[in-house]
């Protein structure tokens, strides 16, 4: 039978797992803890429904409904300071809740301090876009929408950015394998050639340690070696040995053996 | 959408011939001033831009989802390729990021030869800096010195770690290797010969009428713009915004160094060019402090953290319990506890933070690098409208982007 993959997460997994290994958690610490992570963590729950705050690693994280973003990153920007949004992307959850992580990282110039909005969408959800408020999501939505596909609502110009504009999918979710699907091996195939050379050329080599028998401008073929672009099929293939120098060896399982008898 | 082939290729139903006064040109992807491979729509009118569209992607190699599929340890070389000018500062900023997730602190010999590794690079990132943008601009000769001294810091990475470009020289825990025989003494005769160099720059360029008409004024960046669009280093430092990840939120050695933050307020390319030279000069300094600093250090170079950490080469040769975890650590890798970390630190580009959601397992569940000239490249399309077309190079020059690390 074939071994069963999960298609809901083709990334590289762990091949063994101890039974008993409890995974540790980074310790999250009360916002109360951080004078200045406290008093933002309460104007922003005056402004919106908080889900959780916590202080992970020195930064302060606030979760929040995914609706309610604007009216928290617009308290966030216009009454604590966080005038910089850094980054923002998404985490594909999608296996296992059926949701997107979005994550907003800010940073305060004046406190020196770095605050992270999560929030999460479920698949066929979109999201309101920051650009109002920060023009650098004018950008990192677009790759946003490109790596995960997720809509966001009232962006000027919500394009791909880093994929090609006629691309299927979305790279950066769990279900897309890393060495690409199956229209990925065919795009550039489709563009240089065209469609009807699918035959001749074949699918793209996507895997850089395949090994391919029939290659012969490579050095694939240990063994069994054709001249420089050959077809492999008119020319003898059979095997040649590989031929081992003749220089002298000792062998050393003759002759005479060393025993052990005297370490008893 | 009009269906692409050989005869008609495609270019997102660009109309190129229009009825009213613009033109729209392409520029790039293949493009030598377009730092590897930008490809900029601008709509002109006459010779003045009206309308600028900046497209990337060409260098994309998916370096994030190869960090899903990658132990932590064998990701860190991949970062060489993103910013590959400076790869000891994307070394570090991966580096950094784990060790925060982990908890462990790299010892203080390390640390020095990490700072020591982070500056030389910052030297050799704005040398290649303005070797290129004074050839843009048009100044050969300028190139010419600035990869000579660029060599001779190549020399000495080279010498360290045995790359010139990927450097996989700093790693999770410390580094691999001690500084070899006689290098602090070369570093000090290169650190000696460097600022009579920079004064030759100087003296070429600060002052030339033609340098001054090509960058003055050109390439405006409001310090508002730069907040919006998260601009980071020397473009937010040219706009006014003094702001060093390495002197507010200092990691490594940096709080205990003794340097300045030039920061500027002209807001234009003449105004970062000059931030450039003098962090270079910043930078002189920090090293000349690190020299004296590695004399007072101890030998251990990797942190001693049994669990996340191979031990060192001897112990592993010579005891059994270390041989065992190398094995687990190289077989399988490291398990860093669950959570989420954000490193930010000072790149010679920008802010450079790798931000990473660990589930516990020897893959990272997400790893987004936040890349500093992803939104230098971002705030073109704001700042390329009004200006003319001749200056268009001039502004890309100065946003100093790389491509390895805008595309990922």
């Amino acid at each position: 039978m074939r071994r069963y993959t999960p298609k809901d997460n083709v990334q590289k997994r762990a091949k063994y797992n101890d039974r008993y290994w409890v995974a540790p958690i980074i310790p999250r610490v009360d916002v109360s803890e951080d004078e200045h992570f406290a008093s933002v963590s309460k104007i922003i729950s005056e402004s919106v429904e908080l889900l959780d705050s916590y202080i992970e690693l020195g930064q302060l994280v606030l979760e929040i409904k995914p609706e309610q973003n604007i009216d928290a990153i617009t308290a966030l920007k216009e009454e604590c300071g966080y005038s910089v949004c850094s980054e923002l992307s998404a985490i594909d959850y999608l296996s296992q809740d059926g949701e997107f992580e979005i994550f907003y990282q800010f940073l305060n110039m004046t406190e020196r301090k770095r605050a992270r909005i999560i929030t999460r969408i479920k698949e066929n959800q979109s999201i309101e876009s920051i650009v109002p408020l920060y023009d650098m999501a004018k950008f990192a939505e677009r790759e946003m929408y490109d790596m995960f596909g997720i809509y966001v609502n009232n962006h000027p110009y919500l394009k791909r950015i880093i994929m090609p504009d006629d691309w299927e999918g979305h790279p950066l979710r769990k279900t897309y394998p890393l060495e690409g699907d199956e229209f990925a091996s065919w795009y550039e195939v489709d563009k240089i050639f065209g469609k009807e050379y699918r035959d001749i050329i074949g699918p793209e080599n996507r895997d850089p340690a395949r090994v391919d028998r029939y290659d012969t401008q490579r050095f694939a073929r240990v063994g069994k070696e054709v001249p420089f672009g050959a077809d492999p099929s008119l020319v003898d293939t059979t095997e040649t040995p590989i031929e081992y120098s003749s220089a002298p060896l000792s062998d050393y399982n003759k002759g005479p053996h060393k025993t052990l008898d005297k370490r008893k | 959408m009009q269906q692409p082939n050989k005869l008609r290729p495609f270019f997102e139903n660009l109309n190129f011939e229009r009825d009213d006064n613009t033109m729209v040109i392409n520029f790039g992807p293949q493009h030598p001033s377009a730092h590897g491979q930008l490809r900029l729509v601008l709509e002109l009118q006459g010779e003045q831009v009206v309308k600028a569209y900046p497209d990337i992607g060409y260098l994309h190699r998916g370096i994030e989802k190869m960090a899903e599929n990658m132990i932590y340890n064998e990701f860190l070389p991949t970062t060489d390729r993103l910013d590959y000018i400076a790869s000891t500062s994307n070394n570090y900023a991966f580096a950094l990021a784990v060790e925060r997730l982990i908890g462990v602190e790299a010892p203080r010999r390390a640390q020095v030869i990490r700072t020591m590794l982070l500056e030389l690079n910052r030297i050799i990132s704005h040398l290649f800096f303005l070797a290129t943008h004074a050839l843009d601009v048009g100044a050969m000769s300028i190139f010419l010195y600035a990869f000579r001294e660029r060599e001779f810091a190549m020399d000495l990475m080279e010498d360290y770690c045995g790359a010139r470009l990927t450097h996989s020289a700093v790693r999770i825990g410390g580094v691999p290797l001690d500084l070899p025989d006689g290098w602090l003494e070369n570093l000090a005769r290169f650190l000696d010969k460097l600022p009579s160099q920079i004064k030759l720059y100087e003296d070429l360029l600060t002052e030339n009428r033609i340098w001054k008409m090509r960058l003055e004024n050109v390439g405006i960046v409001t310090p508002e713009q730069a907040l919006s669009w998260g601009c980071s280093g020397i473009m937010l430092r040219g706009s006014g915004i003094k702001y060093d990840i390495r002197k507010e939120e200092p990691y490594e050695l940096y709080s205990e160094l003794d340097f300045d933050i030039p920061v500027s307020d002209r807001c234009d390319s003449y105004g970062r060019y000059r931030l450039y030279m003098e962090e270079m000069k910043e930078s002189i300094k920090i090293l000349r402090q690190l020299i004296d600093m590695y004399y007072t250090t101890d030998s251990q170079l990797m942190a001693h953290a049994p669990r996340y950490i191979s031990a060192p080469k001897e112990e592993i040769m010579t005891q059994n319990y270390a041989l065992m975890q190398h094995f687990v650590l190289v077989t399988q890798g490291m398990r860093p506890p669950k959570g989420t970390v954000y490193a930010p630190t000072e790149s010679p580009k920008g802010e450079l933070g790798f931000l990473i959601r660990s589930e516990g397992e020897p893959y990272a569940y997400r790893l987004k690098c936040r890349a500093p000239s992803f939104f230098h490249t971002g705030i073109l399309q704001d700042i390329l409208p009004g200006t003319y077309i001749a200056d268009v190079v001039t502004i890309i020059g100065s946003t100093n982007i790389v491509f390895g690390e805008v595309d990922r």
